[in-house]
């Protein structure tokens, strides 16, 4: 049974393509045939992310409009042959996406592909509100910052209200993954701490990823981080994340602060 | 401990405290006011729409402010009006 995921988060730059990208890539990684569908027409970056960029021939549009068939759009990627991506359009009109069009597309792809990932736009608009349309579940993308969390409490209540499930009286499951997380910020009590977090969006935690050079460096080179550096700690924590998703329980890893050469040397305490 | 030794010497205080705080209270409102007609407004227009009977107003005069507190909230109406408004009630009726 197939199932379509959306990540979103209600503000923008939080790690949604980024997580969409190391999520995609870690189900596949775990055996899963996954498909990535970028729906931030007008500014695609899944593509990028993926390192996928030059070979964009079709995109969502395309297929909605009748232009080009799924199979034509659909981009598979080079590492891992059950991964596969439809991008977005770099066309401006917001319009060209219709419910009626995405929703076929997204039954076509449930029929292929045992996960859907749909990377939203930022917003609450149009694009963002078609993302979550048809989701089963949902994962909404905080920062430990006041301005990412008072959106994702924005976007929660969407998916409890404006999805197909939602109006049909079903749930989509929620999980919160929060991303950029500096432990030692978190440590010194300059940042909201993960409980804090979870007491106020009231949703289970699906994840922790550490901010990190890493997801910096993958990006860069267009390779998920969990494909780029699989031993890092964030791609770990994606991998963690990916397995809790596929219904495994694992441990959640809270990242701790490394601390420096220095710093040890000197027998210093960061608290 | 160590923590509130270091911020003794930092001679900062943490700030995620306040941050959960102030979000705790703005989620509150916004969550209750989620899917419904905007409150704000409707008070504005309505509270204008009776002074405007009785005085000429500039609209760009009328200031509306509301602060969400924890347990009690306030709305403010801060009009402006010319002097000798009453005259020209009185010159109109």
């Amino acid at each position: 049974m197939a199932k379509v995921l959306v990540v979103t988060s209600g503000k923008g730059g939080v790690g949604k393509t980024t997580s969409t990208a190391a999520l995609g890539a870690a189900l596949a990684q775990s055996g899963e045939k996954v498909v990535v569908v970028d729906f931030d027409v007008g500014l695609r970056n899944l593509d990028l992310v993926m390192g996928a960029e030059r070979r964009v021939v079709f995109d969502l549009i395309n297929v909605v409009q009748g232009v080009a068939k799924l199979s034509q759009a659909l981009i598979r990627d080079k590492r891992l042959e059950n991964l596969w991506l439809l991008p977005a359009s770099q066309t401006r009109d917001k319009d060209a996406l219709t419910e009626e069009g995405v929703g076929r597309i997204i039954d076509d792809l449930r029929s292929k592909f045992d996960w859907v990932l749909c990377d939203s736009p930022a917003g609450i608009e149009r694009g963002a509100t078609l993302a979550m349309r048809y989701a089963d579940e949902a994962v909404i993308v905080t920062n430990p910052e006041v301005s990412s969390v008072r959106d994702s409490d924005r976007i929660i209540g969407m998916l409890d209200s404006k999805t197909v499930k939602a109006e049909k009286g079903e749930q989509v499951k929620k999980h919160v993954l929060i991303t950029r997380y500096d432990p030692g910020r978190a440590a010194r009590g300059e940042m909201l701490s993960i409980e804090d977090i979870l007491e106020i969006l009231a949703t289970p935690l699906l994840g922790i990823i550490p901010e990190s050079q890493d997801v910096l460096r993958a990006s860069n080179v267009g390779s998920p981080v969990t494909l780029n550096n699989a031993a890092s700690a964030p791609a770990r924590a994606y991998m963690d994340a990916a397995r809790r998703l596929m219904g495994e329980s694992v441990t959640m890893t809270v990242p701790v602060e490394r601390k420096g050469l220095m710093n040890r040397l000197l027998g210093r305490r960061a608290a | 401990m160590s923590m509130n030794l270091l911020r003794l010497f930092s001679g900062r205080t943490a700030s995620a405290p306040v941050a959960r705080e102030r979000l705790q209270i703005l989620l509150a409102h916004e969550r209750g006011l989620r899917g419904q007609p905007d409150l704000l407004g409707i008070l504005r227009e309505e509270i204008l729409a009776v002074v405007s009977r009785h005085v000429v107003l500039d609209p760009e005069k009328v200031i509306v402010r509301m602060d969400r507190g924890r347990s009690v909230s306030t709305l403010e109406v801060d009009i402006e009006l010319p002097n000798g408004f009453d005259k020209r009630i009185a010159a109109a009726g």
